[in-house]
């Protein structure tokens, strides 16, 4: 009975980890084979960049880069009419900015990044004309998110203004005969060509990926199994094998209609990424629990209107991310037209390493078009991943 | 209220208007459709006619039986005179192994990089994180080229190969490994390994029967592993020759003999190949490990499983079934993938495919067939990891 009720040696309640020491021991150095984890993590890090940056610093041919920098983004889009891609840029980040700001997403952090961007660019050394192209286009997208988070009621025009820009781009890249001097897809490449096949593949499979979707769960057993059919035989094959058949078949298959080359390649590509936009939508209209089909049945709908007006609005929504996500592999995957002779960021890159000047730079062009890929690539999953959180897709 | 002939509407036919019978919608709509499907395959068969008329080719497949006369750098058995019909399996079996060996290594990585994005070492887990990023954010062909072009051809030459322990050799024209093949003494060794492996058997057996009566949860299949690899040690030492001799590849003149050799090409695409997919299974790892509620490793260790129990008793069957189907359409992909061997010369059936087109303007056969192996290859992968995904999820109450 002489014992103290209350345990002395432990006279506080343990503190919570905090400060630098506490995050080091609970994130590096906790247990004894954390630490050897640490310890090995950190001499792979450094034989890595003692390896690299030499090379990097020293051993590089980077002026490989600015003295192409023209032909990576554009190919050999008329220098003259360039001015023509910034205007799509422009409109492009104008909508943008618009779109995000209407939608009423606060993104301080993001915007303080872009404005310190644009303004970053300017002391970048190269040529006068892209930095400020560069520059405005930061400034523009946070002048027109600021004016969409301000001004709401822009929603509809946005909306409207996204549905005619893809025939403005299309015009402004293709040319006008009589205002605008008509460019060739044959000078179209680079970076840009890489943009322009990915957008319009996906702008073009995504109507179909919805038909054939629809078609896969229809009743109807034909409908259904022509459906089915297609989309399993289309991923099935390789995107190459589809390519090639629609560089080499389109001219037997179509005889009399000459189609360029890069048509073939958007019709290969859409033939593609419908099949598996088919897939992603089919996942959504899934989502579509059974209770909004009797309610729209016990309203009085007919079928064709609960499809078009009940199910399609809710799994489309859902669809968002993976659409996104498909993008982004779409983007990457127009690197296959190198192979089939386009010139696209992969084509121009081994076009140039084809110039004896440059001959034996594969790491250094090979280096830069992989940033180049994995700044749009990354940007675009970062920002999927937050619309996806935004729009509460698999919380409901 | 609507006149009592609505309510018989669709009950007897010949009373209301035919459209509004929903069986008779149902077939004419469908008829419909397949006249539309036949009609566009019919424009589609009399265009191909008409253009192959022009090219003056037609559809046949007698080719294949005429001698090929290009050569292949590597796969099965082949001469310059053998038959297209050979050159094409070459190429089966070409994308067949970069495949299999590409899957195993992707898994590999997958689960190794997977753990790390789940360790609880902060340094770690970002490093995996940073493979994840950079390698699924950028072109694969992108990936293998750089492999190709910038690593692998610019490799040492034959005579400054980088040397690994006298073993394996790296330079330009591929890598060389040690070829593994039974002496003398495989003969009696081999009797000794069917014998470890019944000795297994036994073990799992009892080790399965003492579980049950103590009604205890257990590794079994540990025991017969560890019982199997003892004997087999044990067989080993005891054969009095080395039952597995090892020819290391030497430098001899101007090139290495012996040994197994991986083409420049073979090594790229598999590299590119393997450490691209591992990315993307990484995240599947992680993502169906994530998915396995806390509250799971948290009533294991309640009824006193300890963590590794837990790991192999509670977490993985659950996980695994998150990760088997993304799992199967990677597998596929990396498959499908294999295609892109046409960009660094590796003769796998889809760049053998494209030679054989080149030669013979025979397009619509070799698409046909290039279709008929990628999709049966697909199929066989699918109905296997399907009838093991089934047989995972009987774990499932």
């Amino acid at each position: 009975m002489g014992q103290p009720l209350v345990d002395k040696t432990y006279p506080y309640p343990p503190q919570p980890h905090t400060g630098m020491t506490m995050w080091l021991r609970d994130n590096l150095f906790g247990t004894w084979y954390n630490t050897l984890l640490t310890i090995l993590a950190s001499l792979l890090i450094v034989t890595a960049l003692s390896r690299i940056a030499p090379w990097v610093l020293y051993g590089a041919r980077w002026e490989v880069i600015p003295e192409n920098v023209q032909l990576l983004l554009t190919g050999t889009y008329p220098r003259s009419e360039v001015w023509r891609l910034w205007t799509v840029v422009l409109t492009a980040t104008l909508l943008l900015g618009l779109g995000v700001g209407v939608m009423q997403i606060r993104l301080r952090s993001t915007a303080i990044i872009v404005l310190i961007g644009a303004l970053g660019v300017l002391v970048l050394p190269i040529a006068v004309a892209p930095k400020l192209w560069i520059s405005g286009a930061g400034v523009l997208l946070l002048l027109s998110y600021l004016i969409g988070l301000r001004f709401r009621a822009l929603k509809w025009w946005v909306v409207a203004a996204l549905v005619i820009w893809p025939v403005f781009a299309f015009i402004m890249v293709r040319g006008l005969a009589p205002i605008l001097t008509p460019v060739a897809t044959g000078n179209w490449g680079g970076l840009m060509l890489t943009l322009i096949l990915a957008a319009a593949s996906i702008l073009l499979s995504f109507p179909i990926g919805v038909v054939l979707a629809l078609g896969r769960r229809s009743r109807l057993p034909i409908v259904s199994g022509v459906c089915t059919v297609y989309i399993e035989i289309i991923r099935g094959l390789p995107l190459i094998a589809i390519l090639f058949m629609a560089q080499v078949m389109a001219p037997i298959f179509l005889p009399g209609i000459t189609l360029d080359r890069v048509l073939r390649a958007m019709i290969g590509f859409t033939v593609f990424t419908s099949a598996y936009m088919a897939e992603n939508v089919r996942g959504g209209l899934q989502s579509v629990g059974r209770g909004q089909y009797e309610a729209a049945s016990a309203i009085g709908l007919t079928g064709p209107l609960t499809t078009l007006l009940i199910v399609l609005p809710q799994a489309l929504r859902a669809v968002i991310p993976s659409t996104v996500g498909q993008f982004i592999s779409l983007f990457k995957d127009t690197s296959l037209v190198a192979v089939v002779g386009l010139f696209d960021l992969m084509g121009i890159a081994r076009s140039i390493l084809a110039n004896p000047k440059w001959l034996g730079l594969q790491a250094e062009l090979f280096l830069f078009a992989a940033l180049l890929y994995w700044v749009f690539s990354y940007t675009m999953s970062v920002a999927s991943r937050r619309l996806e959180r935004r729009l509460g897709v698999g919380e409901r | 209220m609507r006149g009592p002939q609505s309510v018989t509407r669709s009950g007897t036919p010949g009373k209301g208007a035919l459209w509004r019978d929903a069986r008779f919608v149902r077939i004419a709509l469908q008829v419909l459709f397949l006249c539309l499907v036949i009609a566009a395959a019919g424009v589609l068969y009399a265009n191909v006619t008409r253009g192959l008329n022009r090219l003056g080719l037609d559809v046949d497949f007698g080719f294949l039986q005429n001698e090929a006369g290009f050569g292949i750098s590597e796969g099965i058995a082949y001469e310059l005179s053998d038959t297209y019909a050979r050159a094409v399996i070459v190429g089966i079996g070409n994308t067949i192994r970069v495949s299999l060996v590409g899957i195993v290594l992707a898994t590999l990585i997958g689960l190794l990089v997977g753990l790390a994005r789940l360790s609880g070492n902060w340094l770690v887990r970002k490093l995996g994180g940073f493979y994840v990023e950079v390698f699924r954010n950028t072109p694969l062909l992108l990936q293998l080229m750089f492999w190709y072009t910038a690593v692998i051809l610019k490799l040492p030459a034959v005579r400054q190969s980088i040397n690994l322990y006298d073993t394996i050799f790296i330079n330009q024209r591929g890598v060389y490994l040690p070829e593994p093949y039974a002496s003398a003494g495989f003969s009696t060794f081999q009797w000794f390994m069917f014998a470890s492996c019944v000795a297994a058997g036994v073990v799992y057996a009892l080790r399965l029967r003492y579980l049950k009566r103590v009604d205890r949860p257990g590794f079994p299949f540990l025991w017969a592993l560890g019982a199997f690899l003892f004997l087999v040690t044990v067989s080993w030492v005891v054969t009095p020759e080395s039952p597995v001799a090892f020819e290391v590849p030497r430098l001899q003149g101007f090139n290495f003999q012996g040994g197994i050799l991986l083409s420049p090409e073979f090594a790229a695409l598999l590299l590119g190949l393997s450490t691209y997919t591992g990315a993307f299974i990484a995240e599947v790892v992680r993502g169906g490990v994530q998915s396995v509620a806390k509250g799971q490793r948290e009533a294991a260790a309640a009824v006193g499983l300890k963590p590794a129990q837990a790991t192999y008793l509670i977490i993985l069957p659950q996980a695994l079934r998150t990760i088997v189907p993304p799992l199967t359409s990677q597998y596929l992909n990396l498959f499908k993938n294999s295609s892109l061997a046409i960009a660094v010369g590796f003769p796998d059936l889809f760049s053998i495919g494209q030679t054989i087109l080149n030669q013979t303007g025979q397009s619509i056969p070799v698409f046909v067939m290039i279709m008929i192996a990628y999709l049966a290859m697909s199929l066989i992968t699918s109905v296997f990891m399907n009838w093991y995904n089934h047989r995972i999820r009987l774990i499932e109450r």
